[in-house]
């Protein structure tokens, strides 16, 4: 006991306080990791992020208007407003958000579970197991925020017909903004945990693509009021609410969703998703 | 005690009940390097697995330093330091930044944490290595960065699950090393193998285990000598006709403390007087000696005497 004694006296004042001090101290020692994880790989992290809106501006809003005959087989002609670009901006963010939170937390975990579990050691930290999905989440919102805001000025400046964007509310749009990232990191995480990691490269086919495509990112959700089936049939997809979301704080002159609607489909789809994704975490880590 | 387990038992409910951990009751001093033998399979990974929060136990308590694993595992991991069977370095972080973050985790300051992982690289010789990536190291030096990684925040308790498996003679050696000189910072060592010498080269007491129960518990001197015998001969013998018989003759000499069966003839626990090999083959002779196989008693032979199987089957 003496030798016990001893050792509680030799650990370094950092190490004591409350409980709560010891999970916060873990949470950021967890947190500061991965941005340094992230920012060592910053390049890979940008190219990720931009390239799926580069290039569908680039076809769609640039390439497209300048053909020969283009506006017959430009599918903005006919759009509400005939605004393509405008109805792109807020899809095309709610696209690279919903990509990160699967970037960062889906690929990374399935990974951890399947090869190297590297996860193990994350684990043994001293922190609620919980805390430690909580992070990943959270981590994962960082990284979607950047990435929508990397979109805003290419979905901005690319198209030839100018956007027509303004934020009336910003409260609003950062509340939607942290939701949706927050929603996406959470889709990442029930994704990852919940798929076999053979498996994880059939999610881009079955999941992320049905979901983006369905995800009102290149119409808005009213403008399907003439297939009625579909357009409640979306209304199960969390991404329809990102994309309504962010339409309805950034281009509001384009029809949209009642805020507060979209506000409360947000708030449910995080609480469902996290609670889906921190119970499939604990499944897996602990036997 | 620092590690005390009571009752401890781990049931795999699914399509085939697995009982991995079948009631195990121990103890640990303060200080002291403790080891769990025995074959593949035989419940200690479950157990060590318990004991560091990694799994929930069916029954049973586990308290380390006082602390119980189940109830307030995030508190005992403050107390656990753990080295797993398999890698599980951060690949994306060179070594050094594996241990730095650690630190980090466990409350140190930036600067606590910088200070201590500079002294762990240089305490195992791992200061050239420190910009290494995991994937660069061998076999031996990932094992090193994961003890002195499993350190760092000072734990009471060190779990080491078969440290040596997978690693080539030389590394092993330096693994031993490595781990003897932790007494020296007062941290308790916990360690499972199902390699003998590794138990009994660097443990002070060794727990025997063998389908999710401890057998036997005591230092390998001791363990040893339960046995009774310095030296134990295996008879491979063409014939099983006529062995009770030699039986009876072979544990009539002196010098024979027991005989048994096995699968291929007669196994006979010797005390290691004069001249007894010649007189054990000429008798044995008549029955259809083909092979003789001489070995002295080590915690191999404990095993075997428990459980009458060899513990690598």
């Amino acid at each position: 006991m003496a030798e016990l004694a001893q050792i509680h006296a030799e650990a370094p004042a950092s190490t004591g306080g409350s409980t709560t001090t010891q999970y916060l101290r873990a949470f950021a020692g967890l947190f500061l990791r991965d941005l340094h994880v992230l920012r060592r790989e910053l390049f890979p992290f940008v190219i990720r992020v931009c390239m799926n809106p580069l290039l569908f501006l680039f076809v769609f809003t640039f390439i497209m208007p300048h053909m020969s005959g283009g506006a017959s087989m430009n599918p903005t002609a006919a759009m509400a407003g005939g605004n393509f670009s405008t109805v792109l901006l807020p899809g095309l963010m709610a696209v690279a958000i919903m990509f990160s939170g699967i970037a960062a937390v889906a690929l990374p975990l399935a990974q951890e579970f399947g090869v190297t579990r590297e996860i193990d050691d994350r684990v043994m930290c001293p922190l609620p197991v919980a805390a430690i999905a909580l992070e990943k989440m959270c981590f994962s919102a960082m990284q979607s925020i950047i990435a929508a805001a990397v979109v805003f000025p290419l979905a901005y400046y690319i198209p030839t017909t100018p956007v027509v964007a303004h934020v009336s509310n910003w409260p609003y749009l950062i509340l939607v903004l942290i939701l949706a990232s927050l929603t996406s990191g959470a889709l990442g995480l029930t994704i990852g945990t919940s798929v076999k990691p053979q498996q994880i490269g059939l999610i881009f086919g079955v999941v992320v693509m049905p979901i983006t495509f369905l995800g009102c990112v290149y119409y808005p959700w009213a403008a399907l009021d003439r297939i009625k089936w579909l357009q409640m049939g979306v209304l199960v997809n969390p991404i329809v609410y990102m994309s309504e979301g962010l339409r309805s704080a950034l281009t509001p002159a384009l029809p949209h969703m009642h805020p507060a609607l979209i506000l409360g489909m947000l708030v449910f789809f995080l609480m469902l998703l996290t609670w889906l994704g921190v119970r499939g975490f604990l499944r897996r880590v602990i036997g | 005690m620092i590690v005390e387990i009571e009752g401890l038992r781990k049931v795999y409910d699914g399509k085939q009940r697995v009982v991995a951990v079948d009631g195990i009751d121990l103890n640990v001093r303060p200080g002291e390097l403790y080891g769990l033998l025995g074959p593949n399979g035989a419940g200690k990974t479950t157990t060590i697995s318990i004991c560091t929060t990694r799994v929930l136990p069916t029954a049973g308590v586990v308290r380390i330093a006082g602390i119980d694993v189940v109830k307030t595992p995030a508190l005992a991991r403050k107390r656990i330091g753990v080295v797993p069977q398999y890698n599980t370095l951060d690949r994306a972080c060179t070594v050094y930044e594996n241990i730095f973050f650690h630190c980090l985790y466990f409350g140190f300051s930036r600067v606590d944490a910088r200070e201590r992982t500079v002294k762990l690289l240089e305490q195992f010789h791992l200061s050239e290595r420190g910009e290494a990536y995991p994937s660069q190291l061998s076999g031996g030096l990932a094992q090193r960065v994961q003890i002195a990684r499993a350190i760092a925040h000072r734990p009471s308790v060190l779990f080491l699950d078969e440290p040596s498996a997978g690693l080539d003679p030389q590394s092993r050696i330096a693994m031993w090393e490595a781990v003897r000189n932790l007494r020296q910072e007062g941290i308790t060592v916990v360690l499972t193998t199902h390699y003998m010498e590794e138990a009994d080269e660097l443990c002070e007491r060794v727990a025997i285990i063998d389908h999710g129960k401890i057998l036997v518990e005591d230092t390998p001197s001791a363990l040893k000598g339960s046995v009774g015998a310095q030296r134990v001969y295996e008879l491979d013998l063409r014939t099983q006709q006529g062995m009770p018989q030699l039986m009876s003759e072979l544990e009539r000499r002196p010098g024979i403390a027991s005989v048994e069966t096995t699968a291929s003839g007669l196994r006979i626990f010797a005390e290691g007087a004069e001249g007894l090999l010649s007189e054990v083959v000429s008798l044995a002779n008549p029955y259809g000696l083909r092979d003789l196989t001489i070995t002295e008693t080590s915690l191999e032979t404990v095993f075997i005497r428990l459980t009458g199987r060899e513990l690598r089957e």
